[in-house]
């Protein structure tokens, strides 16, 4: 059962598509060049402190609004293992899987955790923090099978023959 | 000794009775225009710099808000911001959206005999109407403002005779590209351009402002030509008097004269990266271009619509071309929404955006790409004007403009 | 056991009698949307997938919109990429800059009701005002469906809205959407389908149902679903066949919530800083001091909308020091504006009219903001930072109170 701990960032409620990535940058030409403005209206500092291995616990509603890729892309490129939230909106949910970004609905952690805390995360199990358990459930088989594949650019190379 | 038009309003503004090139002379200001170039700029020296800040006559000022229209970015929008609130403060005239600056300045305001700044380049249009209107910095723009006066050293006058009249398919554009090509980008150095001859007064006030906005890429301090009755009627259908109507004397003193015989002047097209690098139109046809504009103070008037409008009627612009049409003033846009020109744009896939100065300036609205060709009516074509340091910008008329963008590369409209 | 209209959409396209929510299918795709924000990540995965051709070039629609015109150097790059990828897979159905693409997918007769559609970006849902599922989706999986064709969809649940009565004066269907997305909340429809009926969604315009289509998305839903009329038939130009015509939720359709709204009942609302669900009366912040209104967008850029604006406009002027900037959607809506005089009107009291495009709503041109500025809007977003700075207050509104705080120059009732 894969295990792993992080550091904690705390975002609140609605952590909408225009935070994570501001329209402005949308025409910067790679994933790279937007990162360092992730979040940037709401923390501006924010993405220059996240660390390899770091975890986002966040409220309601995370990912609300655009469909932009970009923003779970850069979420993952700023080094975060996992995003987890009380609830997730649809286009994000999606487009994380898509990009083998691990999400995880909790909805009792948000209320308990304090930023730079540390969790730890025991896959389709289970999150543990200050010696309590926060059950998780496991994600629906199809989307098991994208996030097994590397993602969905994987999953279409291996259709098309290229892996 | 005689003196020409431009040393008479110099003369009249310092309240002496005669000037000649080489004074310098003190002089009250009739009028100062600022735009979203520099205004914040001056209103933070105004604030900053001075120990007792007030303005000698807010009547005199004129805020433009055309060059970010809309804006573009946190940066103009404060920038912008700082502009509106000082004018909404001192009571000071304030323009946003209205159109380029120089065109509401012709519209409402510029009387022939005054003397005018402008903190930009293209003051120099306003010697359309017999005034002398000419750009200057932000800190002169702030000492003119606080005090009503600035210094001025008298430029020397260079005739500019035009004889006869333009040819069908050939416009005030071509024929002032056309000299600033024969003169070169250093031609007038702080000089007066003064068009005077037969073929200066078959000339409307539009065609003026053409010759006479473009006089600063030769490097004149101004243009001028004599307020006629041309002018006056102008005038008079806004409702406005001269100041003081001057003609040149008859022993007045030019330090240089050319004649151009209008009938002789060919399409022409200003090359990339030089306002002087000016060559007959069929030399760059068939270059390809990515986007064409149709606009600015010097080509955004009903006129230049109307051209544009009766080549593209009835066609359409090719796939890869964005053109752009952007009328000079709010007034223009109303006219050409009245004469259906809007709409034969908007019918032939045409861009058109508010009035403001869009693509000339190149920083907002229209720019162009890595390696993009642009052709465009606007005054400048500046390495990097338009958008990226490699993009290249041909500068011509409106007609080779509208009739590039339908085939989707430089051509003249005869050859469609 | 009856099915509600996404069921029935879904069950007609895999070729089946019915199906459950919470079921996954896959569906066959009958068109998709791309616009040029988004067409060099589409084309970059899409080719990095190992695709050679596209499913049915026919069925791809490329619209430039988001940055028409170009604002920054880097936007022509992506036209350049846009175009090359459009010639290079033979896309005959590219837009420039005819407008707004959720205006065009219809307008231009791309969608049909009943019809299955996913687009790169969140307001695709639009296209439900004609009775067709359609969703927007991230770019990866855009370059899966251009090659395959098809899509794994979860069946959503249905959230019935019924509105009956009339609209009082001054009330349009923009804050009948925006009524529902506070009472629902952000997320109260996540993963859902909306299906709106009653008297007053029957009165409506096609163009009304347009704009509350559009903001389904704010309310987290996966699409929303209006039963294609007469009026439907008109604007899509068809006649309905059976299956379109069988578009209506069934009686005995099982529905996850029931909504009604009695029309008459309806206030002129905003959406207040910086939530999209966070609705208030007009009346509460009138008084309120503004410094620029924006009429346009999908959501409001159409012909009525700017005829309602005209009508409130008409010989008056935009209060001083204030902007009014107004985008309609599309060349087709902008001609029109021009014929019937309502382009002449806004421009005599002072607007700035700019190209049809996304304009402001983007928050890439168009009108951005400083620390301190508040802005009255016609569009569907009001998040933190997205028209300028994170200082700038964005209210949203229907178009008659946009129009109203702009003679005004602060929030204003109708």
């Amino acid at each position: 059962m894969e295990q792993f701990s992080g550091k904690v960032w705390v975002l609140g409620d609605d952590i909408d598509t225009d935070i994570i990535i501001p329209t402005e940058y949308l025409a910067l030409e790679t994933i790279e060049d937007m990162k360092l403005f992730g979040f940037r209206p709401l923390r501006p500092e924010l993405a220059s402190q996240i660390g390899a291995g770091d975890i986002i616990v966040a409220g309601k509603n995370f990912g609300c609004g655009s469909s932009r890729e970009q923003a779970p892309e850069i979420i993952k490129a700023l080094g975060i293992a996992c995003v987890v939230a009380r609830s997730f909106a649809r286009i994000f949910f999606r487009n994380s899987i898509n990009n083998g970004l691990l999400l995880i609905e909790q909805p009792d952690l948000y209320g308990d955790i304090k930023e730079g805390d540390t969790i730890t995360v025991t896959v389709n199990q289970s999150i543990s923090y200050r010696g309590k358990q926060y059950p998780i459930t496991s994600l629906p088989e199809n989307l098991v099978e994208i996030i097994k594949a590397g993602g969905l650019v994987k999953a279409m190379r291996k259709r098309n023959g290229l892996e | 000794m005689g003196m020409t038009i431009a040393e008479k309003i110099i003369a009249l503004a310092a309240g002496v009775k005669e000037v000649k090139p080489g004074d310098i002379h003190t002089v009250a200001l009739d009028r100062m225009m600022s735009n979203d170039g520099t205004t914040h700029l001056t209103v933070d020296m105004y604030y900053d710099k001075l120990k007792h800040p007030r303005i000698a006559d807010t009547r005199k000022m004129v805020f433009v808000v055309d060059h970010n229209v809309p804006a573009d970015s946190p940066k103009t929008a404060a920038a912008q911001k700082k502009m509106r609130d000082f004018a909404r403060e001192h009571g000071i005239d304030f323009y946003e959206g209205e159109g380029v600056c120089h065109q509401i300045m012709m519209e409402r305001y510029v009387c022939p005999g005054e003397l005018i700044f402008g903190a930009d380049s293209h003051t120099c249009t306003y010697g359309a109407l017999g005034a002398f209107g000419t750009g200057v910095g932000c800190t002169d723009l702030l000492y003119g403002m606080v005090t009503g006066t600035s210094w001025v050293l008298v430029p020397e006058t260079v005739k500019f005779e035009l004889t006869g009249s333009l040819p069908q398919g050939v416009y005030p554009r071509d024929l002032m590209l056309t000299i600033i090509g024969h003169i070169g980008a250093n031609g007038c150095n702080y000089q007066v351009m003064e068009f005077c001859g037969d073929g200066a007064k078959r000339l409307s006030v539009n065609d003026r402002m053409v010759l006479c906005n473009l006089a600063v890429e030769a490097g004149a301090k101004t243009a001028i030509f004599e307020a006629d009755e041309v002018a006056l009627k102008y005038l008079e259908s806004r409702g406005r008097k001269p100041k003081a109507v001057f003609s040149s004397d008859a022993d007045a003193s030019y330090a240089g004269s050319y004649t151009f015989d209008l009938s002789k002047i060919k399409p022409v097209t200003a090359r990339p990266d030089f306002v002087d690098d000016v060559v007959g139109t069929e030399e760059v046809c068939g270059i390809r271009i990515d986007e064409a504009f149709l606009g600015s103070c010097n080509n955004g008037r009903i006129d230049d619509l109307r051209v544009g409008a009766a080549i593209l009627n009835g066609r359409k612009v090719a796939g890869h071309v964005r053109f752009l049409v952007v009328p000079a003033s709010q007034e223009v846009y109303r006219q050409a929404l009245a004469e259906g020109l809007i709409d034969i744009f908007m019918a032939g896939g045409a861009i058109v955006m508010n009035p403001n100065c869009s693509v000339c300036w190149g920083s907002c609205q229209g720019v162009i790409g890595e390696n993009e060709v642009l052709i465009s009516t606007g005054t400048r074509n500046f390495k990097g004007r338009a958008g990226h340091p490699s993009s290249r910008v041909y500068l011509g008329s409106a007609a080779t403009v509208t009739a590039s963008a339908i085939k989707g590369e430089i051509c003249m409209a005869d050859m469609l | 056991m009856g099915q509600t209209i996404i069921e029935k959409i879904i069950a007609h396209n895999i070729g089946r009698e019915t199906v459950k929510p919470g079921e996954i299918v896959t569906v066959k795709v009958d068109r998709v949307m791309i616009h040029d924000i988004f067409i060099p990540f589409v084309a970059d995965k899409f080719e990095e997938m190992g695709f050679t051709r596209l499913w049915d070039a026919d069925k791809a629609v490329l619209v430039y919109d988001h940055l028409v015109p170009a604002s920054q150097l880097d936007d022509t790059r992506h036209f350049r990429i846009g175009d090359e990828f459009a010639k290079k897979y033979g896309m005959k159905n590219v837009h420039r800059s005819d407008g707004i693409c959720h205006q065009l997918m219809t307008e231009a007769g791309y969608v049909k009701p009943g019809h299955v559609v996913f687009g790169t970006d969140s307001h695709t849902t639009t296209y439900g005002c004609v009775g067709a599922f359609s969703s927007g989706i991230g770019y990866t999986e855009m370059a899966s469906v251009l090659g395959t064709g098809t899509m794994w969809i979860r069946v959503p649940e249905t959230i019935k809205v019924e509105i009956n009565g009339e609209l009082p004066p001054g009330v349009m269907s923009k804050d009948i959407i925006l009524r529902l997305i506070g009472d629902l909340g952000a997320d109260g429809a996540t993963y859902r389908a909306l299906e709106f009926s009653g008297s007053a969604v029957d009165g409506m315009t096609v163009a009304s149902r347009m704009a509350m289509a559009n903001m389904a998305i704010e309310a987290g839903a996966k699409c929303a679903l209006f039963t294609p009329d007469h009026k439907t038939a008109e604007y899509c130009e068809i006649e309905l066949d059976e299956f379109q015509k069988s578009l209506t939720g069934d009686g005995d359709a099982l529905y996850c919530q029931t909504i009604s709204y009695q029309a008459e009942e309806m206030v002129p609302v905003l959406a207040c800083p910086s939530q999209v669900d966070k609705i208030r009366p007009v009346s509460e912040l009138a008084g309120t001091v503004i410094d620029q209104v924006f009429i346009g967008s999908c959501t409001n850029g159409r012909l009525e909308d700017l005829q309602a604006a005209a009508e409130i406009l008409k010989g008056k002027r935009v209060s001083p020091f204030v902007k009014l900037i107004v985008t309609p959607a599309s060349r087709k809506v902008y001609q029109e504006a021009v014929a019937c005089g309502a382009i002449s009107i806004i421009a005599e009291a002072g607007a700035i009219i700019t190209h049809p495009g996304c304009g402001l709503c983007c928050g890439r041109a168009g009108g951005i903001l400083s620390d301190g500025e508040r802005v009255v809007a016609t569009n569907n977003r009001n998040f933190l930072g997205r028209m300028g700075t994170s200082k700038v207050e964005i209210f949203l509104a229907s178009p008659m109170t946009a129009a109203v705080c702009a003679l005004a120059g602060k929030i204003t009732h109708a």
